[in-house]
């Protein structure tokens, strides 16, 4: 089959498919996952070809689905969790931060917790609260999870099947405005040949400045690559991937010849994951620098209804509004 | 049907008569073999009409308190060293060994249990070093064993969390194929009154009981969540919660070895037979403070905790083997030193635990590392040599 042109949302579903043919321990579970095949139908078809001891819905509670899903994995099971919506995943959040990311540290090594949360996240489609959160600083601030995310069709396909490859427990987030966008998506490509989950990624060289962005804002991002070079600046996109651990090395190598940075999210500015990749490329980048690292996110406020979520969402005019800023110190 | 109604039942169908032998003693629908005089109860019937009765040989009664003696010892020579600066903290078991003991004995080698952190009667039937949690509540580790190996799971301090762990691995077993025949295996989940009101133990109840899980929910009732009575927690008896999430409940005297055994057994043989899970309560108290930070003085009177005494788990079993003329002073003797030789050792070996090396903290955060960890570990590593003549 080589090749095909996939949503974002049907590279998971195929990738998630692949996980359950190769591996008979991984569960799927969450709310509606099985006949439904979830809210976005990223489970589509697995439940009817895999059985509902794989693919299993769960009661409506989301404490359940990771707590039980722990003594899963206690078991020997591969737990793959639905979390339905970003903004719904709080009640789950003592299980995951102190059972989840801690069993392994606690048990000096003896029990492993190879869980994959998938999330949904992040806003632009419309929704009512809730619904367009972006809550990846809770779990990167989180030692014992490790926080990825995917940009593309063909990330997503590899990156969820090798979550659920890793013996590290996952946070796996989703762009869910970008489930609907195509892109060809290598589907042979062995596993073990693959890009590696926890790197970062330069997806547009550039000279002028650096943008760091992950998920739904690495296609933004590069769209305003494409309007900067009509006016002549190249900007370096670099999708971070990863969120814990950061790969900041290609990010650093970028900012040493560009000397200039842009930090993009949908999440919240304060205390987000630009601060922190503001801070490390400050202390790395220092003498390289021509402009202090600028940040276009969210607004801290809480999620906005949707009719004004474009003005809250970074888009292509001020990323482009950020460059100019850093360009203009 | 207003709350607290006590027509309130497990089941839609009512208790079978009890047996005229079984003498209750405390509240409604008590199972107890023991008496609090040691007199011993040939059967006694649940609230769904199951009869509960156990026939031990003269060494398996034996066995049994010397378990007894054995937990309340080692627990005595932790507070001890919680109060002599070599622990610090400590979670005391008093009072409640015969729901530990009688429910850790009635466990089968397969089965697998999920602890709070007050379980050290648990522990011990389970063949773990005593010593153990005492690494935890000393601070130099969060729990050693390994819980696949002792089906031991590690202590959970957040109330209640277990018990969704505890309906996951359940789950597993039943997906792995291992119910429905009498050596398949079952799960218990320990945890307290205070946590029957945390939102995990009802998404537990409902998960056990939608996906029929091979799980006996073990509550131990020891009347107080640090300094709330029961009272605080729930208005019908805790055991009844069970009807509504469609599964069996059933209340034990926690302070009986005899029947926590006959309740436990019986509940986990249901379970690995694929009769789905059940809740036991253990009515039982408390008998020393939450932990060694608390005061049980500011919030419970001396006449309760007196009353309570007069039901002393290990005193009634000495009183029945004393009876029947199981065992005879120089039995009770030799339990004695044995409990005193094995605190002393265990005082020996708490006194002798390092402490461990500042650079192990950065150890297993990840099965599979972190590069932003190592350079961590490697700049503290660093940083501790930049001290001359440090011994690090």
């Amino acid at each position: 089959m080589a090749t095909e042109t996939l949503t974002l949302g049907k590279a998971l579903n195929t990738g998630l498919r692949k996980a359950l043919e190769n591996d008979p321990k991984v569960v799927i579970m969450g709310e509606d996952v099985g006949k439904l095949g979830g809210v976005f139908r990223i489970t589509d078809g697995l439940q009817k070809d895999f059985g509902d001891q794989r693919v299993i819905d769960t009661p409506l509670a989301e404490s359940g689905i990771i707590g039980t899903a722990v003594g899963l994995a206690i078991r020997g099971f591969r737990p793959v969790c639905e979390i339905q919506f970003d903004g719904f995943v709080y009640p789950a959040y003592d299980q995951i931060v102190s059972q989840v990311a801690k069993m392994h540290y606690r048990s000096q090594g003896k029990v492993r917790i190879p869980m994959v949360i998938r999330i949904p996240y992040g806003g632009g489609i419309g929704a009512v609260e809730h619904h367009s959160e972006s809550p990846e600083a809770y779990f990167a601030h989180t030692a014992g999870l490790k926080v990825v995310t995917c940009a593309n069709p063909q990330d997503a396909y590899v990156m969820i099947q090798q979550a659920i490859a890793s013996d590290d427990p996952v946070v796996f987030l989703e762009p869910k405005r970008r489930y609907w966008e195509k892109g060809p998506v290598d589907l042979d490509a062995p596993l073990s040949a693959a890009y590696p989950l926890h790197a970062s990624r330069v997806v547009r060289p550039g000279t002028d400045a650096t943008v760091l962005a992950y998920g739904p804002m690495v296609r933004t991002c590069l769209d305003a690559a494409t309007a900067a070079a009509e006016d002549g600046r190249e900007l370096e996109v670099i999708d971070l991937r990863s969120l814990s651990p950061l790969d900041l090395g290609p990010a650093y190598e970028s900012v040493r010849r560009t000397g200039r940075c842009v930090v993009v999210h949908e999440a919240p500015g304060n205390l987000g994951l630009g601060s922190e990749v503001a801070a490390r490329i400050t202390e790395e980048c220092f003498y390289s620098l021509e402009s202090p690292v600028l940040r276009v996110t969210g607004y801290d406020t809480p999620y906005p209804a949707a009719r004004v979520e474009e003005e809250y969402l970074p888009d292509l005019d001020r990323v482009l509004d950020a460059v100019d800023r850093a360009h203009g110190w | 049907m207003a709350k607290g109604d006590p027509g309130v039942t497990t089941r839609g169908r009512r208790a079978a008569p009890r047996s005229k032998r079984a003498t209750r003693t405390d509240g409604p629908e008590l199972v107890q073999l023991l008496t609090p005089d040691g007199e011993r109860i040939e059967s006694a019937t649940g609230p769904d009409g199951t009869e509960y009765r156990v026939d031990f040989t003269d060494e398996q009664y034996r066995g049994l308190y010397r378990d007894l003696v054995l937990v309340r010892r080692l627990d005595a020579e932790a507070t001890a060293l919680q109060r002599q600066g070599e622990l610090g903290l400590w979670a005391s078991l008093l009072g409640q060994e015969a729901a530990q003991v009688g429910s850790g004995r009635a466990l089968r080698a397969q089965d697998m249990a999920f602890p709070t952190y007050r379980e050290h009667g648990v522990l011990y039937c389970r063949g773990i070093d005593p010593i153990m949690p005492l690494g935890l509540f000393r601070g130099v580790d969060q729990g050693g064993w390994d819980p696949n190996e002792f089906k031991f799971n590690m202590y959970t301090i957040v109330i209640g969390a277990q018990t969704l762990h505890a309906t996951g691995y359940a789950m597993g077993v039943h997906m792995d194929g291992k119910t429905g025949t009498e050596d398949g295996e079952a799960v218990i989940a320990y945890f307290g009154d205070g946590a029957t009101s945390q939102g995990d133990v009802n998404e537990a109840f409902v998960w056990a009981s939608v996906f029929n899980a091979p799980l006996v929910f073990f509550c131990q009732n020891n009347q107080y969540a640090i300094s709330e009575p029961l009272e605080r927690q729930t208005r019908v008896p805790l055991y009844q919660r069970a009807g509504g999430f469609g599964f069996p409940g059933v209340r034990v005297d926690g302070n009986d070895v005899l029947a926590s055994y006959a309740v436990t057994r019986h509940a986990l043989d249901n379970a690995r037979l694929g009769q789905g899970p059940s809740l036991i309560e253990a009515y039982t108290y408390r008998m020393g403070a939450h932990t060694t930070s608390d005061d049980p003085t500011r919030y419970r009177i001396a006449s309760e905790v007196e009353a309570w005494q007069a039901k002393d788990p290990i005193a009634r079993m000495k009183a029945f083997l004393t009876r029947q003329q199981i065992a005879d002073e120089s039995f009770f003797a030799e339990v004695d030193e044995q409990a005193r030789a094995e605190s002393v050792h265990l005082r020996e070996r708490v006194l002798a635990m390092p402490d461990p090396e500042p650079v192990t903290m950065f150890d297993h955060v990840y099965p599979h590392g972190s590069p932003e960890l190592d350079a961590q570990r490697a700049q503290f590593t660093t940083y501790l040599e930049s001290f001359e003549g440090s011994a690090h």
